[in-house]
């Protein structure tokens, strides 16, 4: 049995102003999964984001961590790369570590490591916007990493690049799991990208978000080029688009009947 | 590196040195009479003979301005601290900032006057209006933080205070600066406005007193020498402000970065 890192019962959030943005959520994070939440925009996907990280807290039901000393740490990587502009891509990385009231000097080491993950090492003076978009992303995603994180949460990181950049990432980001062994608990609304990264979809429907349907890939196939073009891929890239395209309209439905 | 300081500064002394020769020529050619309009050149003799009195009093009303810019500047970015911080603080001081603000200087001056001495009543007049636009924008600025950024501090479990060092400080920076620029231009206005108030005579005569004392001897080229000295002063000041937030901006900010093109 595998372990369950975060389980979300019969959660529901509905904000101040009344929008009700996820209702009846039963989810759970297992270790070393790759999760993806795939769905349209305003489903919710960012609020179940946040709700798994402690940064909100549900108005219903309840979100149980069995484990808290596995998930002590949390990596969080937000849909824009999010980066102190005052500092150097050293600092933004650093600034976990530092929080933790860590010295630069005991620091370096790691912060250099993570970045080196990302491939930017070479980069460790420079400042965010002497970057391109891609590459800021990827010193967010070495910020997230630098402390080691059993948990990484990503909120649609890759959604603003193009697609040789996002291709690139994608790959990046595979590696770098099966490197670490991090779970991963990640967020698009990209058929192709789910499906290429996941162990396992979670398809989502709007009005109130839910989850409509669970794909379950198997984790021992390859993710490379080859995987792209096979026809294993092309028949999970169809079941997920068809459950994502019945989700839009059980929303449209759902929105009529309002 | 030449050309490029040529083509910045070139086109603003031109216009400067025409401007400066028009008004020489009218004068000249118009024979205007100097208790009407001086020529620059005879400011700038004025300026060379009376320049024991003249400097002193600029020297007055420099300690004036930079020590209420110095107090403001304390006070100010203090103030919008705490009100970040504490939002009781906030709460319960923002009236009396704001009364402090919008009730004339000109109204207050005679009062303090009763109160204090002249010189320290025309330094509180030119803390006073310097204050509220550093504490304004300050406090705009410490407000304003990336809410991401403050959610990523959040999850990594930051104390108020390294939030406050490590992101709500740096993050007002531009603001701050911006609101600096500002009150250092107003402390001058203050001062001078303060001292016209307050009719200071004796060792504590600033700039805005020799243009008073000029008036009542119908000393015309000096009132412009004492001008001139004034706009010099404010000049420089914004000059000197302007080049510290570039220095402190550049690597990140876009209000100070230099663009390639
Ligand atoms: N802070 C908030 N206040 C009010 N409504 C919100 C807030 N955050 C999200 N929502 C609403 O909740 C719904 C889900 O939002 P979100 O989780 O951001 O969706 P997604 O990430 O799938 O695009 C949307 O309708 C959105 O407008
Ligand atoms: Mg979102």
């Amino acid at each position: 049995m595998t372990q369950i890192l975060v389980a979300l019962r019969g959660v529901g959030k509905s904000f101040k102003n009344g929008t009700l943005a996820l209702s009846g959520l039963d989810l759970d994070v297992k270790a070393g999964e790759f999760l993806t939440l795939l769905g349209p925009s305003g489903c919710g996907k960012s609020t179940i984001l946040r709700l798994i990280a402690g940064l909100e807290k549900p108005t219903a039901g309840y979100i149980e961590r069995p484990c808290p000393e596995l998930i002590s740490e949390v990596g969080f990587v937000f849909q824009e790369p999010t980066l102190m502009p005052w500092a150097s891509v050293f600092d933004n990385v650093y600034l976990p570590l530092r929080l933790k009231k860590e010295s630069r000097a005991k620091a370096k080491s790691r912060v250099e490591a993570s970045l080196s993950l990302v491939g930017l090492s070479a980069f460790t003076k420079a400042y965010p916007r002497e970057l391109s978009g891609g590459m800021r992303m990827r010193v967010s995603i070495a910020r997230a990493l630098v402390l080691k994180p059993a948990l990484l949460l990503l909120d649609e990181p890759f959604a603003a690049l193009d697609e040789i950049t996002r291709f690139r990432l994608n790959d990046d980001l595979i590696r770098l799991k099966q490197e670490l062994g991090t779970t991963v608990v990640f967020v698009t609304h990209s058929v192709y990208e789910s499906v290429y990264l996941s162990t396992r979809i979670a398809v989502m429907a709007p009005r109130p978000g839910r989850i409509v349907k669970e794909i379950t890939i198997p984790t021992d196939l390859p993710r490379n080029e080859a995987f792209r073009m096979s026809p294993a891929y092309g028949a999970l890239c169809v079941e997920a688009s068809k459950s994502l395209q019945a989700a839009m309209t059980q929303g449209a439905y759902g929105e009529e009947a309002r | 590196m030449i050309s490029k300081s040529l083509t910045r500064y070139g086109p603003p002394v031109i216009v400067s040195l025409v401007a400066l020769g028009a008004w020489e020529a009218i004068v000249r050619l118009a024979d205007i009479p100097p208790y009407q309009l001086p020529a620059p050149s005879l400011i700038a003799v004025t300026l060379y003979v009376d320049r024991a009195t003249l400097f002193a009093s600029l020297l007055v009303t420099l300690k004036i301005t930079f020590g209420a810019l110095a107090i403001a500047v304390f006070g100010g970015a203090l103030l919008a601290v705490l009100f970040a911080r504490w939002t009781w603080v906030e709460r319960s001081f923002l009236p009396f900032a704001v009364i402090l603000q919008v009730t004339p200087i000109i109204a207050i001056a005679p009062l303090l006057l009763v109160w204090l001495d002249a010189g320290t009543a025309v330094l509180v007049c030119a803390f006073r209006v310097a204050f509220f636009p550093i504490l304004a924008n300050t406090g705009v600025g410490l407000a304003s933080t990336n809410h991401n950024l403050v959610d990523l501090f959040r999850l990594h479990h930051a104390s108020p205070w390294q939030e406050l060092i490590f992101l709500r400080i740096p993050a007002a920076l531009p603001y701050f600066m911006a609101g600096l620029r500002i009150g250092g231009g107003l402390a001058l206005i203050g001062a001078i406005a303060a001292e016209l108030a307050a009719g200071a005579a004796g060792q504590s005569a600033g700039l805005a007193f020799r243009i008073v004392e000029a008036g009542y001897r119908v000393n015309i080229p000096r009132m412009f020498a004492a001008l001139a000295l004034i706009s010099l002063t404010g000049l420089t000041i914004f000059a000197v402000l302007s080049a510290l937030s570039t220095l402190l901006l550049k690597r990140w900010h876009e209000s100070a970065i230099d663009r390639e093109t």
